[in-house]
């Protein structure tokens, strides 16, 4: 069945390419406007995401996660969200220059490599629901994990090698990278294990049992195992500092891992249409 | 009437001049006040800090005046007028309202960008207005400049880098750890350098702080001095294990921090990361201390570099502040502008209302035929003509932008400078 023009997700992409233009600026000049332009355009985009989004779902009539291009479009809106939660929570705002060219990127694939044709999915119920966007909102968190965890990594090398350079001054000390790296994958765990104990019900409904040994979930419980790791050794006298955050950026591969290649190749009954 | 500037700063005199022409902030009002009562400026305001001295006034544009301000500094200070040959400097006008906002915005500045120089000059104006030196001119023109002050750190990062040793291993401190309120600090060695991160870290909210020196008065002195703690040289150890920052700059060729020691160190704080400033020459500790894990080890090179290219950046923040200083001079042009033309056109109206009584009073007969109320309409009319005439004229002046040369055209064709119209029946219009 045809969709509508994605009107609403151009008006989203160039709300997020102006905040992006403006968090960047923030970054490499003072002065308050920048970030506070930011933050705003980030709500609006995030609104206009949102109705992207409820144009595409009523389109197939159904939540818009049952391709990966809706999924994709979905994961973009909880990493801008998760990161805008992070930026009021810990009153930072040099990390949106980071952040936002993934969801930018997320987006950008959606709109480019998105058929103006998507399939009728069948309904599943609102439980159903809350799995996958659970889910994907853990996805999104355990991204901006990745991204503070790395420019945490970076930081101790430009530190650590006594080259600090310009680009330093600019981000936010690495304490404070700490706890927000620390804070995502919290979020993210509690996510997913919400989103998982959500998909023992639906499973429990469809086939009478509460657990399936597809890969999707084999690869949802190392998730589980290796952020919850991190979180561990975040604190323990041995690993604390770089290497909990060397730890939490390889972790990310696995998510990359079970987004793109057990999504679309190697699960079953949690394959994209 | 126009800003005018005289003074002497760090680029055009020597400390030895610049000691002779300090003013006290007494000395400054007094002085300020002196240049007022002797009327050689309509307003006075001195700015006097260890890198210059300056007198800021109003005056009537006239070099008789400003000769005036030059004798009264030499006598002021009690310093030959060919002393001062070359180290002076005169502004007037747009180059003074220039000069004083590159002052406020620290480019003017011994140290680029240095931030004190606001607070001295936001100070200078308040007492001097408090004193009632100032006026509408110089009140405009140092709030102005207050505001640039302001802009210029605000809105470019002139002033955010470090520019000292001690300073830049304070930023990193930052950089590493965040807000130091919730960190703890040791400075082994109570010298000039170790007192000097000691202060550096009092300013920065340090949360706990610890000086050991070998020799203990030292170290209670500055520990008094900073609010910190006094701690024992055997101790060292200890303090290793407690604080997150740790400087050292302590006399003696041996490591006073070894490999050994810190890694015992490491293993009782549970590896939290530890930031060692090594300030001392030659070097206090072990440079294999920097492969420990979670440890960041610098010395006064690595420090002095940081430096070096924070000044570059400043400096690359130069055309930045310029424009903000540009956009302000026009502004205050502006207002200046407008402000002249419009007391040039209330002095025109006085002198034209001047003129129609000089001119009712001469023909005070004629007028007298009519009754009394017809003469105060005959009057009124007269007033009626004359706000008409000018209305059109008077919008037109204020919307140009070269007002203020056309106000003073309008002066010199109305002599509003020249010798005061007497109202008739006063004792000089009889005289007249």
């Amino acid at each position: 069945m045809g969709t509508p023009p994605p009107t609403f997700a151009y008006a989203a992409a160039a709300l997020y390419a102006a905040s992006l233009a403006c968090y960047v600026r923030k970054l490499f000049a003072e002065g308050k406007w920048a970030g506070r332009a930011a933050s705003l355009l980030l709500i609006a985009a995030l609104v206009t995401h949102y109705f992207a989004l409820l144009q595409r779902a009523f389109s197939i009539h159904s939540v818009p996660y049952q391709d990966i291009y809706g999924s994709t479009s979905l994961l973009a809106w909880f990493l801008a969200l998760t990161y805008l939660s992070l930026e009021f929570f810990h009153r930072e705002r040099a990390m949106g220059a980071f952040a936002l060219p993934l969801v930018l990127l997320l987006l950008g694939l959606d709109l480019i490599v998105t058929p103006h044709t998507a399939p009728r999915a069948p309904a599943r119920g609102s439980i159903f629901a809350l799995h996958v966007t659970t889910n994907i909102l853990a996805y999104s968190a355990f991204t901006i994990s990745f991204v503070f965890s790395v420019i945490y990594l970076v930081q101790d090398r430009l530190i650590r090698k006594r080259r600090p350079g310009a680009m330093l001054w600019r981000l936010p000390p690495m304490e404070d990278l700490e706890r927000m790296t620390r804070n995502g994958v919290r979020v993210g765990l509690i996510a997913m294990i919400f989103g998982i104990g959500m998909g023992m019900v639906v499973d429990q409904r469809l086939t009478g049992q509460f657990l399936s040994l597809d890969p999707k979930v084999l690869i949802s419980f190392l998730m589980l195992a290796c952020y919850s790791a991190y979180l561990w050794v975040a604190r323990s006298p041995a690993w604390r500092g770089a290497r909990a955050s060397l730890l939490c950026a390889a972790s990310y591969f696995v998510v990359v891992f079970s987004y793109t290649v057990v999504n679309l190749y190697l699960s079953g009954f949690h394959r994209f249409y | 009437m126009s800003v005018y500037l005289l003074g002497v700063n760090h680029r055009t005199a020597g400390v030895h001049l610049r000691e002779r022409l300090h003013f006290s902030q007494q000395d400054a009002l007094h002085a300020a006040g002196e240049l007022r009562g002797q009327g050689l400026m309509m307003e006075a305001l001195v700015l006097s800090t260890c890198n210059r001295s300056e007198i800021y006034g109003v005056v009537m544009g006239n070099e008789e005046s400003e000769a005036g301000v030059e004798r009264f500094v030499c006598s002021f200070h009690g310093v030959e007028p060919a002393h001062l040959n070359g180290c002076l400097y005169r502004r007037r006008g747009r180059e003074a309202v220039t000069h004083l906002f590159r002052v406020a915005a620290g480019l003017d500045s011994m140290m680029l960008g240095e931030a004190e120089i606001l607070g001295q000059v936001r100070e200078s104006y308040l007492a001097a207005q408090r004193e009632g030196l100032t006026g509408p001119v110089l009140n405009r023109l140092f709030q102005a400049s207050l505001e640039v002050g302001k802009r210029v750190r605000t809105e470019t990062r002139l002033g955010a880098q470090a520019m000292s040793v001690p300073a830049a291993a304070m930023k990193l401190a930052e950089q590493i750890f965040g807000d130091l309120k919730n960190n703890s600090a040791a400075v082994l060695g109570a010298g000039a350098m170790g007192a000097k991160a000691a202060r550096h870290l009092r300013n920065r909210g340090i949360g706990r702080l610890w000086v050991a020196n070998r020799t203990p008065e030292r170290a209670r002195q500055l520990a008094e001095e900073t609010g910190g703690h006094p701690a024992p040289w055997e101790e060292v150890p200890d303090l290793l294990a407690k604080a997150d920052i740790v400087v050292t700059s302590v006399g003696g060729s041996d490591w006073t921090l070894t490999r050994e020691a810190l890694a015992a160190a490491m293993h009782t704080r549970g590896n939290r990361q530890i930031f060692l400033i090594d300030l001392g020459v030659p070097r206090n500790i072990d440079p294999g201390i920097a492969e420990i894990y979670n440890v960041f080890l610098y010395g006064v090179d690595d420090l002095r570099e940081i430096v070096d290219q924070n000044r570059q950046a400043r400096e690359n923040e130069v055309p930045g502040a310029e424009a903000i200083i540009a956009e302000h001079v026009e502004k205050f042009a502006a207002w200046q502008s407008g402000s002249e033309a419009g007391a040039t056109l209330a002095e025109l109206r006085q002198k034209l209302r001047l003129e129609r009584d000089l001119f009712a009073g001469n023909r005070r007969e004629e007028l007298e035929q009519f009754p009394a109320a017809e003469r105060e309409r005959i009057l009124a009319l007269m007033d009626g003509l004359m706000e008409h005439l000018l209305r059109e004229p008077s919008e037109r002046l204020m919307k140009n932008p070269e007002a203020r040369e056309r106000a003073i055209f309008l002066r010199e064709l109305f002599g509003l400078d020249g010798p005061r119209i007497h109202r008739p029946g006063t004792r000089q219009g009889r005289d007249e």
